[in-house]
């Protein structure tokens, strides 16, 4: 059997691209992992985030800014056919700040990037007791808060979830379980399986995160992509504490505030350590003092997929066209924006949007 | 950092066996337990219960006290009220103990955490009222407290040991509804010539089953379609049995249909596991000395593998013989010489398993619950719903715990890891091993941010 | 509510407990969660999630259904023993009050 694409990864990346490609009746057949695997689809922090990104890449925070404005659109249609709330909340967001310093840095580097954007980034800046009155367990020593309005967060388990039902409830085949061993191209495409499982596709999309970084040079890619460890905690359910979410914590709508998150260059290592989880509970505590009293249920180690500058790659194979590389470590801001406007530029029509600035020709 | 030769966690037949004989071997010991005193579940409280209600709860138990007492050596240091919420392959365990975490490192690590009872989902019982059959004998052993209108529901011979005590403390169950079939029973009698060599606990199983006759505890055998029933609280037990439906009016239902091990830290380590079809549950891949896939990390008794409070013992000693010998106490000679009547004594402990586990096996039902039916107890999560998310692609309980969050309580799965693992099993017609487990990371068990934000830097560069 | 438990030894010092709103004479140094069983509380909690209630499942601190709260932090009441003015709640799970 034979479908327009064969989408190689199974995450919320692979699946928002997927259901936008099947909103276009294309068809498509998307290839996923098993239970064990790597899977930043599973380990992130659920927010669909505009401020502090592409601060030195105006193009991606519009990327960002286009995607959060589409949202929730794209919620709405994924939860008409699934019936799954993905618990949407885009009331803006806080960058927290314990030094004027820093806040006072912050802000100048906004302003900078509001300009290259002709004014488009709504934030205010809060002081310690505008920001109280907002969050009344804020921490003293906070000192402020830049608070985009454009920012906001889901649930994004729900998220992937609902993709994986909508996507098959609109006629996508999604095999799970699966390795991807091999891609060759005749006239159409030919995915090789580990299992022996072979399927054909007129087009391959590569959207397997950190598989990207074996499989993409073999169909031309250079595919820079590692793995940046980001530890997260969550905490158990507890009564209404933070109204707004931040880097730091945020309360997901099941109850439990999730705090994280390190950057550690630790390879392929998704544990967590009690340095770690010893100085996100530092921040947190810092930041809402009632922490210091809440269990910590769960932690994991994320591993992010980054590029060398941290923006997503968005390209066509140049010696396999018809191939296209989709990688990026915000797969839940840029969830809406893979999902109505990437399939565009897959399909390379006149009115898709600019990814220019996101091909891997800036890797040289 | 406190730095000992062997950390020893928990301290019920298993764990106080082998830091008795460590001890004795020269070796430094450090037991970290949860409970305020040592027993662990099958010997809990002994030191205290013991003389009161000895002879309640009967010699199998209070043979615990001398092994209680072997945790009094000047080489032992045994920590109650411990919480284990870290371990790590290189012996440092992180525990925490009177809102306070310390970090100790053992140049081997023995992990004695026993095991859990089966999971026994079953329309209604998640309602007040319904415990476990080892919670009820907790609450008797530890407590002195007896259910007073109560059902046993489940197979197992701990059913029958719960029974009898409960009648002999005045206070006999309402009735047994007992899940195995007279076709379990016969096969199982394959296995009984070898079960002779474990003729003890044939003969005690003989003797409880008579217990309860003389007592009128009425029993049902073969029964099914078991609903609890109730709104706020336990009411009523349903089922159907000897063809026809029965209903007793109860306000306790005590549930048991086996025991698992306990495997949250040997999980939480990415040790190797197998799944036991015979007891169907995963346990460790150890040794004959008890010895993991980390060199370093030794599991014993029950969690490695159910075989009883004796063979904990037994478990416990020989790993204890090996450990001493790894750190230098013990020529391999002596080593293996003081292991041979120890591994003799394990071959009986272990000669009536195979009988019991396909006499009494797990409720049938209560592997296959009905979709609506809640099978993780701390997010509320059905069997249904695992079905669904099993049909969107989920062939292992973590993808399956992403998409509908069974396993993300506070328990972490230990209530629900098995039977998401036998759902998923049967909807994609995959093995239990194929099929997999939780991916299991710390903490183990909860523990305050407060009190995480306290901990002092242990190590150069901790991690 | 009626104590679904018989106490074989109910004898030992006292000590009062508070839970919520109620006053309760428990026996010092017993298990807190079968001291409360005995005394007859129950529910112990409401879930967070839907609000039904729970009691006592394992007693062996595995099952986390026993939680209560104590001092603004939750904790397993079969893991506790009972002391001198012990003042506990049900925990407040999601609810704000």
């Amino acid at each position: 059997m034979e479908s327009d694409y064969a989408i190689i990864g199974g995450g919320v990346v692979g699946l928002s691209v997927a259901w936008g490609l099947l909103r276009r009746g294309l068809t498509v057949t998307v290839i996923d992992g098993d239970d064990a695997g790597l899977r930043a689809s599973r380990g992130n922090f659920g927010l669909v985030w505009v401020q502090s990104k592409g601060m030195k890449q105006p193009r991606y925070a519009q990327w960002s800014q286009t995607s959060a404005a589409l949202w929730r659109g794209f919620a709405d249609e994924l939860t008409d056919l699934t019936g799954t709330d993905m618990g949407l909340r885009q009331d803006g967001g806080y960058d927290l700040h314990f030094s004027e310093d820093t806040l006072a840095e912050t802000v100048a580097k906004y302003e900078v990037l509001k300009g290259q954007l002709g004014g488009d980034y709504p934030y205010e800046v809060l002081g310690h007791n505008a920001l109280r009155k907002e969050e009344p367990n804020i921490g003293p020593k906070v000192v402020g808060a830049i608070w985009h309005k454009q920012d906001g967060h889901a649930n994004p388990l729900r998220l992937l979830q609902a993709l994986a039902d909508g996507v098959r409830r609109k006629g996508g085949r999604v095999l799970t379980g699966l390795k991807v061993l091999s891609v060759a191209k005749a006239d159409t495409f030919t995915v090789t399986c580990e299992d022996g499982t072979t399927l054909r596709a007129s087009k391959v999309v590569l959207s397997a995160g950190l598989g990207a970084a074996v499989l993409g040079p073999t169909l031309g890619f250079k595919a820079p992509v590692r793995p940046q460890r980001g530890q997260v905690m969550i905490t158990e359910k507890l009564p209404k504490l933070i109204n707004r979410p931040s880097l730091i914590a945020r309360q997901v709508d099941e109850g439990g505030i999730q705090i994280g998150a390190t950057n550690e260059e630790a390879g392929l290592d998704d544990g967590v350590t009690r340095k770690g989880l010893a100085m996100l509970a530092q921040e947190a505590i810092l930041a809402y003092p009632a922490l210091a009293r809440a269990q910590l249920v769960r932690s994991w180690g994320a591993l992010r997929v980054l590029s060398p500058d941290g923006l997503p790659i968005y390209q066509e194979s140049p010696t396999l066209p018809g191939a296209y590389l989709v990688t990026c470590h915000s797969g839940i801001t840029l969830a809406a924006v893979h999902a109505l406007q990437l399939p565009d530029w897959l399909e390379g029509r006149p009115d898709a949007p600019d990814l220019e600035v996101f091909s891997e020709t800036r890797f040289s | 950092m406190r730095e000992v030769d062997l950390i020893i966690l928990g301290a019920g037949p298993a764990g106080m066996a082998a830091a008795a004989n460590a001890a004795n071997l020269g070796l430094s010991v450090l037991v970290l337990d949860e409970q305020p005193r040592p027993g662990g579940q099958i010997w809990r409280e002994v030191e205290r219960a013991a003389p009161i209600r000895g002879d309640i709860l009967g010699k199998d138990y209070t043979e615990g006290a001398r092994f209680a007492r072997g945790l009094d050596h000047p080489r032992i240091t045994h920590v109650p009220g411990a919480s284990v919420w870290q371990v790590d392959a290189t012996g440092e365990v992180a525990f925490s103990k009177d809102g306070k975490t310390e970090v100790a490192h053992g140049r081997r690590i023995l992990l004695a955490n026993g095991a859990l009872e089966r999971p026994m989902p079953l329309p209604g019982w998640t309602l007040p009222g319904v415990m476990t059959a080892g919670a009820a004998q907790t609450l008797l052993k530890a407590s002195g407290i007896v259910a007073e209108r109560a059902v046993l529901v489940g197979s197992g011979p701990l059913i029958y040991l719960v029974a009898a005590q409960m009648v002999r403390a005045g206070v006999p169950p309402l009735a047994l509804v007992e899940t195995q079939t007279r076709r379990d029973l016969w096969r199982g009698l394959p296995h009984l010539p070898r079960a002779i060599l474990g003729m003890g606990y044939l003969l005690k199983g003989v003797g409880l089953l008579g217990e309860l006759r003389r007592a009128g505890v009425p029993r049902f055998i073969g029964a099914s379609g078991i609903v609890i029933e109730g709104s706020d609280h336990a009411a009523a037990v349903r089922y159907v049995s000897g063809g026809a439906s029965h209903r007793i009016a109860c306000e306790t239902v005590l549930l048991h249909h086996g025991v698992v091990p306990n495997t949250q830290a040997s999980r939480s380590l990415n040790l190797p596991h197998v799944w036991n079809a015979a007891q169907r549950c995963f346990q460790p891949v150890v040794d004959t000395w008890g010895r993991s896939a980390a060199p370093g990390v030794f599991i014993v008794g029950d969690g490695a593998g159910i075989a009883g409070a004796r063979a904990a013992t037994l478990t416990g000693s020989l790993a204890a013989l090996a450990i001493a010998r790894d750190l230098g106490t013990l020529s391999e000679a002596d080593r293996d010489l003081a292991a041979r009547h120890l591994r003799l004594r394990l071959v009986l402990e272990r000669a009536a398993r195979p009988f019991l586990d396909r006499a009494y096996p797990p409720c049938a039902e209560a592997l296959a619950p009905a979709d609506d039916t809640i099978i993780c107890r701390c997010e509320e999560v059905t069997a249904g719903a695992i079905r669904r998310n099993a049909a969107l692609g989920c062939l292992g309980p973590n993808q399956t715990k992403a998409f509908g969050r069974a396993g993300m309580g506070p328990c972490q799965g230990r209530y629900c890891g098995l039977t998401v693992t036998e759902i998923l099993a049967a909807f994609h017609s995959q093995t239990q091993a194929e099929t997999g487990a939780y991916r299991i990371r710390p903490p183990l068990k909860p523990v305050t941010l407060g009190e995480l934000a306290a901990m002092e830097e242990q190590t150069e560069g901790m991690g | 509510m009626k104590p679904a438990f018989r106490d074989l030894s109910p004898e030992g010092p006292r000590v009062t407990v508070r839970f919520d709103d109620r006053d309760l004479a428990l026996r010092e140094g017993a298990n807190l969660a079968a001291e409360l069983l005995a005394a007859g509380v129950m529910p112990f909690r409401r879930t967070p999630v839907s609000g039904a209630p729970r009691g006592p499942f394992c007693m062996t601190g595995a099952c986390f259904d026993c939680l209560i709260e104590l001092g603004g932090v939750t904790r397993q009441a079969c893991l506790m023993e009972v002391v001198e003015g012990l003042d506990i709640a049900m925990p407040k799970g999601r609810r704000d009050a």
